[in-house]
């Protein structure tokens, strides 16, 4: 699937739920789902820090595909992760450097990727598409 | 002597609206309080009727403003029983009235010499007395914490000796609550000559310190925390140490007289307001403690601490709570965690069901690494919170801890 399907996909799932509750609930579930960042790279060089929650993310390139994995001290940062996660990983570099996120939005959650939450999501959004940029570079040489 | 809590609730126009289509519970009020009606109207009142600047012009509305504006100062005094109106520097809040203080101590501090701060202070507090230190080549030395919540004295009286110049402590920790023992610590102070400044911003919507009786050499506060408007607060400081400290920025108003060579410096308070002050703001903070003492701080006192003892009682019955901070002597803030939940997500729920509180390490990392936790929930209580609220509060919290566990 591409990106733009995979935001579709969540945009779907999130809409059977009908109160913030149970979208929260989901959220949390996908957070717990969220494959294990290996704890070799969950250090202060991986670090984004917010200063309200902290988020480890590395990014490998595999087959000309952007393999993600992150982790958080917080299950709901974590649950947005998990959520972004589906998204842009396992994609080309070009496709991630051009992706939007405006589907959190649509989900209803946009609030947690406001500036001001300081949770570190704005700036994992950044340093995802910073690797995917960094990848792209390092294709063309 | 009760609160009619109904009656208050009703100054206060925000504790009407809705967040996330639930009414409104603000326990946040350690960050800033909410205004009521009359401190809205004075600003309103202001900006429509008299706004001129002050202290130079001639005309009526230039006077009027003036003379508000120096009410407010006064009323200031008088809240706090200071002996002399020029020793109320009016500043733009507690950081402000810091800075002012450490930058004045460049002047009077040399190599070899100390100053001591608590370990529960806000940590931005602690920048200028590095900067100090950097300056001057003095040395800050920390007074440590114990594990509940109160400052170690006995490490106090041990820290303090004829090289302490100045001691730098809150008289409430904004993290925890804790009431500190500063009269206790002035005094000791003082037996070696140091100087005591008191950051007041957490204490002054909870109490009202006598600082004539206190003794204290410089004390400083906020008026957001206590109903007034943000950017203005103001500084105490004892005559004898405003005059040996020199001026804090250059500027109009805090000059007599000025030629190429040489300017001669307005008298106090004047000497530390350079420019055109938060008029507007300075009037409203005076508006602010009409209010408060119309109420009666010793109400105010008795109220909150129904409210704290009640919310610490139903808050301590959710299993794999634990709250920090146990000192006898504090105030309407109660910072906890949950087992082996975040406090942001515990936050974020929270706000969900439109109730309000702080949650991460409160500017307090120093109290954060003695507990080794990445921060806590807080929520603060104010006079206008209620018994509801705090039901609200319980309940929410137990939601948030079946959802997140």
């Amino acid at each position: 699937m591409s990106i733009a399907e995979l935001q579709e996909e969540l945009i779907d799932e999130f809409a059977l739920f009908d109160d913030w509750m149970e979208k929260y609930e989901h959220l949390i579930e996908l957070g717990k789902s969220l494959p294990l960042i290996d704890p070799a790279f969950k250090t202060e060089e991986h670090i984004i820090k917010g200063c309200q929650s902290r988020v480890w993310l590395h990014a490998t390139l595999d087959k000309e595909k952007v393999i993600f994995t992150a982790d958080s001290d917080a299950i709901i940062t974590k649950g947005i992760i998990a959520v972004l996660i589906r998204v842009f990983s396992g994609h080309s570099p070009e496709e991630i450097a051009e992706a939007d996120t405006d589907f959190i939005d649509t989900i209803g959650l946009k609030e947690h990727l406001s500036p001001t939450r300081a949770n570190g999501l704005v700036s994992m959004i950044k340093q995802m598409k910073l690797y995917a940029l960094a990848f792209q570079a390092q294709q063309k040489n | 002597m009760a609160l009619d809590v109904a009656q208050i609730r009703d100054d206060f126009p925000i504790l009407k609206r809705t967040v996330n289509g639930k009414p409104l519970v603000y326990l946040d009020n350690a960050a800033t309080s909410q205004k009521p009606q009359q401190v809205i109207d004075c600003i309103v009142d202001y900006y429509s009727r008299y706004n001129a600047n002050i202290h130079r012009g001639v005309h009526t509305l230039s006077q009027e403003a003036t003379e508000a504006y120096e009410s407010a100062r006064k009323k200031v005094q008088a809240h706090f029983n200071i002996g002399h109106s020029h020793e109320v520097i009016l500043t733009s809040g507690t950081t402000h009235g810091i800075n002012l203080v450490a930058s004045g101590f460049t002047s009077i501090m040399k190599q070899g010499d100390e100053i001591l701060v608590s370990a529960m202070e806000h940590h931005s507090n602690i920048v200028p007395w590095q900067m100090l230190c950097e300056r001057t080549g003095a040395q800050m030395k920390v007074i440590p914490m114990l594990e509940d919540g109160t400052l170690d004295m006995e490490a106090y009286q041990a820290l303090l000796s004829q090289s302490t110049k100045l001691v730098f402590v809150n008289h409430i920790s904004n993290a925890l609550g804790t009431i500190n023992p500063i009269a206790q610590m002035i005094d000791r102070a003082h037996e070696y000559g140091a100087a005591v400044l008191v950051d007041g911003a957490q204490a002054c919507s909870h109490i009202k310190p006598d600082l004539r009786e206190l003794d204290v050499d410089f004390y400083v506060t906020s008026a957001h925390k206590l109903c007034g408007p943000t950017g203005i607060g103001m500084l105490y400081g004892k005559e004898e140490w405003l005059k040996r400290l020199p001026p804090y920025q250059g500027g109009g108003e805090m000059i007599a007289e000025v030629t190429f060579e040489k300017t001669t410096y307005a008298d106090l308070p004047h000497k530390f307001e350079a420019g055109t002050p938060n008029i507007a703001g300075g009037i409203a903070f005076g508006a602010a403690l009409d209010y408060l003492n119309g109420i009666g701080f010793e109400a105010i006192a008795e109220y909150e601490a129904g409210l704290l003892e009640y919310a610490t009682e139903e808050l301590l019955k959710i299993p794999g709570l634990r709250i920090y901070g146990s000192s006898s002597e504090r105030t309407s803030v109660i910072s906890f965690n949950l087992e082996d939940i975040h406090p942001y997500d515990v936050g974020t729920i929270l706000d969900k069901l439109g109730i309000a509180v702080r949650t991460g390490h409160h500017c307090a990392q120093p109290v954060m690494d003695f507990y080794r936790i990445p921060g806590t929930v807080r929520a603060s209580f104010a006079f206008y919170n209620t018994r509801e609220e705090v039901d609200k509060l319980v309940e929410g919290v137990k939601k948030a801890q079946m959802m997140l566990s």
